[in-house]
């Protein structure tokens, strides 16, 4: 069958594009807060203020003569990210992993010219990554670095974990692994491999490719099966508190671990996604259900890290019929 | 919760505000729901001829009555060198030509053009009462053989409407007994037999007038008008053919006079004659209903698009279908879940479509896209600013379409032409998106974006040039309140589109398999 039945995907609580547009980002995330995630340093101040790791601004281009000074800010860092400030879904992110001042080179190996980097920063300044095409601001970061829990499970890239929040609660989880066909992206339109979560231990549940299942990575092939994720308590606070941060009731929180310096935030969505139900292969509704059931929201995300861990764990059974709907069910 | 019933309320207030006033439009001012409706349109031209004999000449003229079944389309008088006035008296409505002096032959031309209309036949007027019939006046003999006839028909009928058919039958019958014959006279003219069935009807009481009236058919020329008996039975008037007998008025006749006043009188002439002729023309309903509107002012028609010059009303003809393109692409978007690169852009290639046919429009969008791709591609080696690069495309796009006319002229390729159509600034935007998605989400990406767009455009196209959507926009625009209605319904649709089934099918399939 090529098609699942509408009412079959509605008993497994998986929520459609539609009723994510209306029943959660309408209703939870109110239009004005857009820009705190939205504007990548916006978020950055907010998780400074909040003590959420994350990583260093080395430097801002924000005009385009400015392009020429790009060499002086790039050449006291070996490593670093050069990233457009409104950008969205991962568009326009260069990652360079070292360079001798005259050619640069991508995690892939391949090099590119410093005119080439200049090139792509003035093409984030005049909008093309961002949102609407609005001119930004480009934002050079330090470079996260792998991990070695991950470094079976990712090609040329850095990973992330995707925690969907709501209401400050974390509901669902999916490390996103880049592989090849990427291009050491974490994207899963380009072939990352989406790896579902248990927001109680940390550990894989089901793997993910272009939508159909796998059980190791196509790079490395290492299977997943053995795969925990570390700091898993300290990356669901972190998650957790994103929603003091932004007052967002809907977020994609975006997390990395760092080799040295631990688990630190990247990036917020405030329009995260449905993949990562495939990549769990369950439905997020019976989890906003749940806490939409709540009748108050614990101030501690501490608190609510835990609620989630015990509440939405891999053997918890949550769905009973009544919780498989949720409030944008209701007439 | 009460935004929601807010909103269906609007919902249903909008809808049935549009709903409403195309059923107004359709029932009270006569739209038609379909397009290919026609209706006959006849022309009727009356010739008045005489003999002028020098002396100052009136012409009198009865003209048919205005009923609420018929529509008169126009009226014209025309008599050269002659004075007009048209005079309306409780018998009905005159025309009269007027000259101080005339001599030799002279002619007067009344021309009527009309249409049916479809709305049941109106109760009968009223104050439209008979007077009490005159006895007439027969020598005995005749009145003798008019007493007999007359049992012999009211022995064979039960009431007044059978007595009346009975008594034209048997006055028309082939085989006339004595008394028939010596009613009906040597000399029975049309007028006499007329006038005999109203005085042998007024013997009994029964009122009954004379009414003239004339066959439409189409090509028909020196016509005359032929005789009917109006009969008031029982509150109302019934026609009566005087040489069938059959009650009820024909199809395709109108009645042009009621009454004993005379058809033609002629003061100041001699030898007046008239004669009718008749032309059938099709017409199509919309556009006489139309014109009616505009004459009476009714203001839905009057304060409307119609009233604008034909180029404004083109114009509209093509703006009051982007509603419809709107909807589709809500449905695509929404119900089906297709990507489209540009919200709307599909909409615009739709338009785009429709003036250069649908196979030339795709040729030509894919060539114009494919190497404007080529093309952009080696203008993102040149390193160029954004705004630069994009003004670049455009200039491109247009040397494209330029070129694409040009050699299409010389090879004889007239639909190659109408690329001028596309909107060159969105197939600009098209490229230069198409060209980045390139880049970043690789050609695949591209492919699905792409191909979705022009799905949506065709299918948005194909609704567009539907001649009864077509049609339906323009002549009722209110259509896009019904539309409006339905975009804010599906914009509450918050269950699965059509692509999430096909997304998700893999769910199902695990956890139907009991794993959990």
């Amino acid at each position: 069958m090529l098609l699942a039945s509408a009412r079959k995907l509605r008993s497994l609580g998986i929520i459609g594009m539609n009723q994510r547009n209306f029943g959660l980002i309408s209703r939870y995330n109110p239009r004005h807060l857009y820009p705190l995630v939205d504007d990548k340093l916006k978020t950055k101040l907010l998780a400074q203020e909040a003590g959420v790791t994350v990583p260093k601004l080395l430097g801002i281009v924000q005009y385009q003569h400015d392009v020429k000074l790009l060499k002086e800010i790039l050449r006291p860092h070996d490593q670093f990210v050069i990233k457009p400030v409104k950008g969205s879904g991962g568009k326009g992110i260069l990652v360079i992993t070292e360079h001798d001042h005259s050619l640069y080179f991508k995690p892939s190996g391949d090099s590119i010219q410093l005119v080439e980097i200049e090139r792509h920063v003035s093409n984030i300044l005049s909008g093309l990554h961002s949102l609407g095409g609005k001119p930004d601001t480009v934002m050079i970061e330090s470079l996260i670095q792998l991990d070695p829990v991950f470094s079976d499970y990712s090609y040329e890239g850095i990973p992330d974990i995707r925690i969907i929040v709501f209401r400050g609660y974390p509901i669902m989880a999916m490390l996103r692994l880049t592989t090849h066909v990427s291009d050491g992206k974490a994207n899963l339109h380009q072939g990352a491999v989406g790896v579902g979560i248990d927001i109680g231990s940390g550990k894989a549940l089901h793997a993910v490719q272009y939508g159909k299942s796998i059980s190791h990575h196509p790079d490395t092939r290492k299977t997943f099966s053995e795969l925990t994720v570390p700091h898993w308590d300290k990356l669901l606070q972190l998650a957790a508190a994103c929603y003091e941060m932004t007052g967002l009731g809907y977020l994609g929180a975006d997390l990395v671990l760092d080799r040295d310096q631990g688990p630190m935030i990247i990036e917020l969505n405030a329009r995260p996604g449905l993949a990562i139900q495939v990549a769990n292969f369950s439905g997020l509704a019976p989890r906003v259900a749940a806490i939409e059931a709540l009748k108050t929201i614990d101030p501690d995300p501490k608190l609510r890290a835990a609620f989630s861990k015990t509440h939405f764990a891999a053997d918890v059974d949550i769905p009973s019929n009544r919780q498989l709907r949720t409030r944008s069910d209701d007439p | 919760m009460h935004a929601k019933l807010r909103l269906y309320i609007l919902v249903i207030l909008i809808m049935g505000f549009g709903i409403g006033l195309i059923l107004y439009k359709h029932f009270a001012l006569g739209f038609p729901l379909l397009p290919d409706d026609k209706k006959a349109v006849w022309t009727i031209e009356a010739r008045i001829d005489f003999a002028a004999r020098g002396d100052p000449v009136i012409v009198s003229f009865a003209l048919p009555p205005k009923t609420s079944d018929i529509i008169f389309m126009k009226e014209d008088f025309a008599s050269p060198d002659y004075g007009f006035s048209e005079v309306t008296s409780p018998t009905g409505r005159r025309a009269e030509w007027s000259k101080r002096t005339a001599n030799g032959p002279q002619t007067a031309y009344y021309r009527l053009s009309l249409y049916e209309t479809e709305q049941i036949v109106p109760a009968q007027l009223t104050d439209d009462l008979p007077t009490e019939p005159e006895k007439p006046e027969f020598d005995e003999v005749i009145k003798t053989a008019a007493i007999t006839l007359l049992e012999q028909v009211h022995s064979k009928s039960a009431n007044t409407e059978i007595f009346t058919r009975e008594l034209i039958t048997t006055l028309n019958s082939k085989a006339p007994s004595q008394n028939q014959s010596l009613l009906l006279n040597e000399k029975s003219s049309e007028d006499y037999k007329t006038h005999l069935i109203i005085n042998l009807l007024a013997m009994e009481g029964i009122s009954a007038r004379i009414v003239r009236g004339l066959y439409l058919e189409d090509g028909r020329r020196r016509q005359s008008l032929i005789n009917f008996v109006e009969v008031y039975i029982g509150g109302q008037w019934l026609l009566f053919n005087q040489n069938t007998g059959v009650h009820g008025k024909p199809e395709n006749f109108l009645i042009w006079q009621r009454g004993d006043q005379s058809l033609l009188d002629v003061v100041g002439g001699k030898n007046s004659q008239i004669s009718f002729a008749i032309i059938k023309n099709v017409h199509s309903t919309r556009n006489l209903v139309v014109s009616d509107g505009m004459n009476k002012q009714a203001g839905l028609v009057d304060f409307s698009i119609y009233s604008l010059p034909i180029e404004q009303q083109n114009a509209f003809k093509m703006i009051l279908l982007l509603p419809i393109g709107a909807l589709i692409v809500v449905i695509m978007r929404l119900l089906i879940g297709i990507r489209t690169s540009g919200t709307f852009m599909p909409i615009l290639i739709a338009l785009a479509l429709i003036q250069t046919t649908l196979l030339t429009g795709i040729i030509i969008f894919l060539t114009v896209v494919g190497i404007g791709l080529l093309i952009r591609s080696y203008l993102s080696r040149l390193n160029l600013l954004f705004v630069a690069r994009i003004s670049a495309v455009i200039i491109v796009v247009i040397a494209i379409i330029a070129s694409i006319s040009i050699i299409s002229n010389k090879l004889g390729l007239d639909q190659a032409m109408t690329v001028t159509f596309f909107p060159m600034i969105i197939l600009s935007w098209t490229i230069e998106r198409m060209s980045v998605l390139w880049e970043e989400d690789g050609p695949r990406e591209v492919l699905i974006q792409g191909s979705g767009s022009l799905l949506t455009a065709v299918i948005a196209y194909l609704f567009m040039t539907n001649q009864t959507v077509e049609y339906l926009t323009f002549n009722f625009p209110e259509l896009m309140l019904v539309n409006l209605a339905l975009i804010l319904i599906l914009g509450q649709y918050t269950g699965y589109r059509l692509s999430e089934l096909y997304r998700f099918h893999s769910l199902e399939r695990r956890n139907a398999s009991g794993k959990r």
